[in-house]
């Protein structure tokens, strides 16, 4: 056991500080889920591209720095340190990226994996249906064969598409075999949303900002597999998808999309809250819940060191990573939870006087709202649970 | 960075576990609960063969001077069988408060005895009000508002008193601190607390991961409505939340044994998180296992019970988690 840091990667963390702090913008960006700060986090996305910040742990020629494991998680402590802003192209970098890695051809490797770490193309995921939420494999919406065209034709609907009102793509799972039930016959597609046939409508999300949508189909066309990238294609086998989804799926719940510094930076700051506003607030157990999230965050925080550890030395977690999923995302709840008690009863205000005197939004408030969507999103956490006692302690299915 | 044991290290532990799951049996317990010691007759001897009890004491008293990195995980081992011997507070505390403190001649003395297994140490934190075996004790090491001191067992009144936990065999002890028998100042006492929270944790890990086992086993033996009640999605989710809480309270554990082993700052800190979220942790998972057992569960029959009290009792020890969380908050935030 070794907690410590090499001095490569102590001077890698040096390196990943001195830039963030230079570039950092300041004031805060607003929430990148309206279309005015979506535009606004696109230029931070691209200066992060241009300085090869953008996904460090990719190779060079996908425009990133080929960084260890460890790297990345020194990379998103110090991102999430110094307060930089949500990662509006997340879908795309932490959730598809690792499927292409898995499972495109080279050519779609070489022509997705570029664009997507510049921001040129931007990434939604298209799974959830009106009908098919925790039941992923009901999934209805269909691509029906054009053999004429060598492809497909999609029909249907996909919902609750995170920034799908903003994106320019969108990943999905689409019933390619028409006699085929539950998780067989569904093929992964990708789909440029400016195609012939696809609708998108934004709607509000809880939290006020438009950057939900719901995604219609009416005979929009993707090439097979090796047509031309730009048209969109097949990822891995025709009615294949739903192992490539579920290779996306342990990205999404594991250590990828939630890395620890995310909550080790968010219980510094309610530490700051604490040490402002503590004194001031009548309620002697919120002492207690602040103590209880900063132990939380370690624990995710080295939970996660011991997982890598495992990934590095060729043990992969397995099913393990929806125990981490449940983890974050009830600890990121409870956090913010006692954030609002701290505020006392200003923690219904939007927004609040900045440094400068002028209006911005109330964080804490914010992350509550956005806090509450991880129980539910990447899987809900009761499914989650059902995946633990079934898949890691073996309890019987029926 | 490396975030687990070395093979070694789990290598000793698994000698441990292997020795400790022939002798250290449901039925072997049972007998200790009934036994004039609380002990298993024996078991003691076989530890000290096998160099646990002088892990952390120097090799020129008869020790393998190691860590408590080493320790952590047979301590852990321990828990799963709900080992009732004083390897946490002897092995883990008084070895180490006497290799660092004690006087020479009197460390010399004790540690080589300790080692060879013919004298047995007791311990009383003041954290704790009953001191463990303090009936066969050759000696005490006490706690006092300066303090640690080594306290000769004839100037000690004990009474005993009777735990929920039948293998444990505790005592009130009542005695007059004295500039002679002191050995160390706070800061020494505060290290005591800081190891037995650790190796404390690490034993209620092992005892909720046992308690879980049998209500995994249970669960899916066990029918109703024509299926395995494990089958049920509200005993699914019970059965989760036991992991998740236990499995997040290991890093926290293990850390703080590493911190411990390198005389970091923070180790009491550490310390403090990892007791905080392994008392939790095997509350949590004791009632679970209760309540997804039902009725055998609720009976002395049935082996859970002999983890569940041992659980209840140690989940007090050393701290409890709402006074290691109240340390946390006393470090973090001022």
């Amino acid at each position: 056991m070794d907690l410590t840091w090499t001095p490569d990667e102590q001077a890698f963390r040096a390196e990943c500080r001195t830039w963030l702090e230079a570039n950092v913008p300041n004031p805060p960006l607003p929430s990148g889920d309206t279309a005015e700060g979506f535009a606004l986090h696109l230029d931070w996305e691209r200066k992060l591209h241009a300085d090869r910040w953008a996904v460090v742990s990719w190779p060079a020629e996908h425009g990133g720095r080929g960084a260890s494991l460890w790297q990345w998680l020194i990379f998103e402590e110090e991102y999430y340190r110094v307060g930089a802003p949500q990662r509006v192209t997340q879908n795309g970098i932490f959730l598809l990226a690792p499927s292409i890695y898995e499972f495109g051809t080279p050519a779609q490797q070489d022509y997705y994996l570029p664009r997507m770490s510049s921001g040129e193309d931007l990434w939604c995921q298209g799974w959830s249906e009106p009908n098919a939420g925790s039941d992923l494999a009901g999934i209805t919406s269909k691509a029906v064969r054009d053999d004429e065209a060598g492809g497909w034709r999609l029909y249907g609907q996909k919902t609750w598409t995170t920034r799908g009102a903003f994106c320019t793509h969108l990943f999905g799972l689409f019933r390619t075999d028409p006699d085929s039930v539950r998780h067989h016959g569904l093929t992964y597609l990708l789909v440029p949303l400016d195609a012939e046939g696809v609708t998108v409508r934004g709607f509000g999300r809880l939290d006020g900002d438009e950057g939900f949508a719901e995604v219609f189909f009416d005979g929009a066309f993707v090439p097979d597999g090796d047509g031309d990238p730009a048209a969109g294609g097949v990822l891995g086998d025709v009615n294949g998808g739903w192992g490539v989804a579920m290779a996306t799926t342990s990205s999404e719940r594991g250590l990828t999309l939630r890395s620890p510094g995310r909550f080790t930076a968010a219980a510094a700051r309610l530490v700051e809250l604490y040490r402002e506003r503590g004194g001031t607030v009548d309620d002697p157990g919120v002492r207690d819940a602040v103590a209880q999230a900063w132990i939380d965050a370690e624990a995710y925080a080295l939970y996660t060191l011991s997982d890598v550890t495992g990934i590095v030395e060729g043990r992969s977690p397995g099913a393990r990573s929806s125990l981490n999923k449940i983890f974050w995302s009830e600890l990121d709840v409870r956090l913010h939870e006692a954030s609002l008690r701290l505020l006392n009863g200003e923690s219904e205000l939007t927004e609040w006087a900045g440094p400068d005197g002028s209006s911005v939004e109330n964080p804490w408030l914010k992350g509550y709202q956005f806090s509450l969507s991880g129980p539910i999103y990447a899987g809900t956490n009761e499914i989650q649970r059902n995946i633990v006692a079934e898949r890691v302690l073996g309890l019987p299915r029926k | 960075m490396r975030f687990a044991f070395t093979q070694e290290q789990l290598d000793f532990a698994d000698a441990v576990s292997d020795l400790l799951s022939k002798e250290c049996t449901p039925t072997q317990l049972r007998v200790a609960w009934e036994n004039e010691t609380g002990r298993i007759p024996g078991l003691w001897d076989r530890l000290v063969e096998m160099g646990v009890v002088g892990l952390l004491a120097p090799e020129g008293v008869g020790g393998l001077a190691m860590t408590e990195l080493d320790l952590v995980r047979i301590a852990y081992e321990a828990g799963r069988v709900a080992l009732p011997e004083p390897l946490s507070t002897v092995t883990g505390v008084v070895v180490p408060a006497l290799r660092d403190h004690a006087p020479t001649a009197d460390a010399e003395r004790f540690l080589t005895d300790i080692c060879a297994g013919s004298s047995t140490v007791a311990l009383g934190l003041s954290a704790n009000p009953l001191v463990e075996n303090a009936a066969d004790a050759s000696m005490f090491v006490l706690e006092a508002p300066d303090g640690l001191h080594l306290v000769d067992p004839d100037v000690v009144e004990l009474t005993p008193e009777v735990s929920v936990d039948g293998s444990r065999r505790v005592s009130r002890v009542s005695w007059t601190p004295s500039s002679a028998t002191l050995m160390c100042g706070a800061d020494g006492a505060g290290q005591a607390l800081d190891r037995a929270a650790t190796f404390t944790a690490a034993e209620l890990c092992g005892l909720a991961d046992t308690m879980l086992a049998l209500t995994t086993g249970y669960v899916t033996e066990r029918k109703q409505f024509g299926v395995p009640i494990g089958s049920f999605q509200a005993i699914k989710h019970h059965c989760a939340n036991a992991l998740l809480k236990v499995e997040f309270a290991k890093p926290l554990v293990w850390r703080a044994a590493y911190s411990l082993s390198l005389g970091d700052p923070d180790a009491s800190v550490h310390a403090s998180m990892a007791k905080a979220a392994a008392s939790d942790a095997a509350d949590l998972v004791g009632r679970i296992a209760m309540q997804c057992h039902g009725g055998i569960g609720y009976t002395v029959e049935y082996d859970l019970h002999l983890y569940l009290k041992r659980a209840w009792a140690l989940v007090a020890q050393d701290g409890s988690a709402a006074s290691h969380r109240r340390k946390v908050a006393d470090a973090v935030l001022g």
